[in-house]
């Protein structure tokens, strides 16, 4: 017996066996990461991944206006206003300069005495400037309100959510109440009211739409947070000693990313239906700055006579909203199957 | 036992409604006081004792607090003040003029949105992942991401304009002009049932009892919608109620590019014109719809399905 354990003891008992290639256990294909295998799933989605490159495309576009745009979008060129769409080489009717003026096929470029070579894609609007180049600078600034937006949505939404949840109890309580209060308020009225206070602009449009939106998200994060902190993991964690907040960002946060980041997907065109409703109203941007909602506007005063500057922005707007929420039902397919909303 | 609690839970939440209409309306009417410029037309003409003359006649002389503490006891009353723009009539009677107008368009909407909803998600389940539903899903997401003032104005620029079939605007023509209006306002709400209803059904249409309808040979059709629309629709009698509610703050705009002579027109009327206490009676009317459907829908929800544990009391 001793003579067995002492054997054991011996260190030049264990000598790494020889592994012979052939026979070894084939490698197993390498575990795939969150972000790849929520790729791999997104791919097999046809609309997510068109809507996906349709986006990508806007929003740089969107961004290079700067760079891109063929004029200044402010530049008024009063003799050459309201020119309709003129493609360079394409001969139909509605995208070759021409309308139809008391039955009569006319060419407005001609009767505008514009230059040969000049041609205004989308027209020019009533104060003849380039309806291209204010759609690329409005489009850039309509995005911009709803990209911060969505993005103050998800940090306050977070932080809220995981304190009440995290905290518990009385303190849960009360910050529940608050937020069923703030449900309570019809968010359309309230930003309208918001912005008749501050000084219409962009800061004024975010704050003013951020006010009500993240409740959602803080009730989301929340509800998830409540059902991880009964997990097993979690309570290893706690047993473990990890402080709340360690337990919170980085035990439960991880965990819950799929939902926000489906729940940031949607509140991006809810933002940008805010912004184009406010500024249709007249409380949002003002002019001269464009954004889809002013050019909208303005479109829409001269729609019967002109009416491919509104159509142009509407397209745009309905291209944008489409896009969007086609590619946050892929997301939502991807993160969170079982969600049904 | 069970009534106690009942009774326990919805004191609860009348208290709490109270209290986030008071908070809304307090909130509303220091907003409102913040507001640049004054209610008055041609206010750059005025001259300081006219100015003076004014707000001693509607009382804005007095110290804030007190015209606080005035208001709350007067819309306690149902009094909520005169409108500054519309020859100092009362808001009250002003906005009970333009109920009218907004319920019909929100309940044409609601209804007809609906029913072509419930009617579309039906055949979608049916045809599920087949060219019908594929259609009927795209329509659903199209109608949910435009919005509806942009399908009012191309309504508009489509039958009015172009065609000239319906009236532009107004509310001069019965029925007829308001077609156009129910029509751009019942986009979501068929849009959300369209989605609804399918996702329901196709649970519905596998289960057992379905099955045995058609073992006894039924038309795919009747058992569609007689035997499973029965219990595909029950849930969405929880769905209408914040549907209609977003339509309400959503015919806010197209009120205005039909001139309806409703509450969405008039608000926008007034925000433009700074008249303080219309805008406070319409967020306030807003809100307590908002909050009188949301318990309304909860309560509806619970009785419909017993499982949904009653929040908010332990």
């Amino acid at each position: 017996m001793s003579q067995i354990s002492q054997q054991l003891m011996d260190d030049s008992a264990f000598v790494p066996a020889q592994v012979r290639r052939e026979e070894a256990e084939p490698e197993l294909p390498r575990a795939l990461s969150f972000l790849e295998d929520s790729w791999r799933k997104l791919r097999k989605n046809r609309a997510a991944v068109v809507t996906m490159i349709l986006l990508v495309i806007i929003t740089v576009l969107a961004f290079l206006a700067p760079v891109i745009s063929p004029y200044d979008p402010n530049e008024q060129h009063l003799v050459w206003k309201n020119l309709p769409p003129k493609w360079p080489g394409v001969n139909i009717s509605g995208l070759n300069g021409t309308s139809t003026f008391r039955g009569k096929q006319v060419d407005n470029y001609a009767m505008a005495n514009v230059p040969e070579g000049t041609c205004f894609l989308f027209g020019t609007d009533e104060f003849g400037r380039d309806l291209l180049s204010r759609c690329l600078w409005g489009t850039r600034i309509s995005l911009t309100i709803a990209f911060i937006a969505a993005l103050l949505d998800l940090t306050i939404g977070i932080a809220y959510g995981l304190t009440s949840a995290m905290k518990g109890g009385r303190t849960d309580t009360i910050m529940q109440r608050i937020l069923e209060i703030l449900a309570g308020i019809p968010s359309l009225v309230l930003v309208v009211l918001m912005l008749l206070v501050f000084e219409p602009g962009i800061t004024s449009i975010i704050l003013a739409m951020v006010i009500s939106s993240w409740i959602p998200m803080a009730r989301v994060v929340r509800a998830e947070a409540l059902r991880l902190k009964q997990m097993e993991y979690v309570q290893a964690a706690r047993a473990l000693g990890a402080s709340e907040v360690k337990i919170a960002l980085s035990h439960i946060l991880p965990n819950i990313s799929g939902i926000v980041i489906v729940r940031a997907m949607f509140s991006i065109p809810t933002a940008i239906f805010f912004e184009t409703f406010l500024s249709f109203l007249g409380v949002g941007m003002k002019i001269p700055n464009a954004s889809i909602g002013t050019l909208l506007n303005s479109g829409y005063k001269v729609f019967k006579l002109y009416p491919y500057q509104m159509f142009i922005p509407a397209l745009i707007l309905c291209v944008i909203m489409l896009s969007f929420n086609l590619f946050a039902d892929g997301l939502r397919d991807v993160f969170d199957p079982k969600m049904k909303e | 036992m069970k009534a106690k609690r009942w009774v326990k839970y919805i004191c609860t939440r009348l208290f709490y409604m109270a209290l986030t209409l008071f908070i809304i309306t307090s909130a509303t009417f220091f907003l409102m006081n913040a507001l640049p410029g004054t209610p008055y037309n041609n206010q750059d003409r005025l001259t300081q004792a006219q100015l003076d003359m004014l707000n001693k006649k509607y009382g804005f002389d007095r110290p804030l607090f007190e015209r606080y503490i005035n208001y709350l006891g007067n819309v306690l009353h149902g009094d909520f003040g005169v409108s500054l723009q519309f020859s100092d009539q009362p808001v009250a009677t002003l906005l009970s003029q333009r109920m009218g107008p907004s319920l019909q368009l929100g309940l044409q909407a609601v209804l007809f949105g609906s029913l072509v909803g419930v009617f579309l998600g039906v055949i979608a389940a049916m045809h599920q992942n087949r060219a019908l539903d594929v259609f009927c899903s795209l329509f659903a997401i199209t109608g949910r991401s435009v919005p509806n003032f942009v399908v009012a104005v191309l309504l508009q620029y489509i039958f009015a304009v172009t065609l000239k079939v319906l009236p532009i605007g107004l509310w001069d023509d019965g029925f007829r002009s308001t077609i156009l209006p129910t029509l751009a306002l019942s986009i979501s709400p068929m849009a959300e049932s369209c989605r609804f209803i399918r996702t329901e059904m196709v649970e519905v249409l596998s289960s057992d009892y379905i099955e045995l309808a058609r073992a006894k040979g039924m038309s795919e059709i009747r058992i569609a919608f007689t035997h499973g629309l029965r219990n595909g629709l029950i849930p969405l009698i929880t769905v209408l109620g914040p549907m209609t509610v977003s339509l309400m703050t959503g015919s806010l705009v197209v009120e205005n590019i039909f001139a309806v002579p409703g509450i969405g027109e008039q608000f926008t009327k007034s925000i433009l014109s700074n008249d303080y206490y219309t805008i406070m009676a319409v967020t306030i009317l807003f809100s307590a719809l908002l909050v009188v459907v949301i318990f309304l829908t909860d309560i509806l929800y619970q009785i419909i399905d017993p499982r949904v544990r009653i929040e908010g009391v332990q």
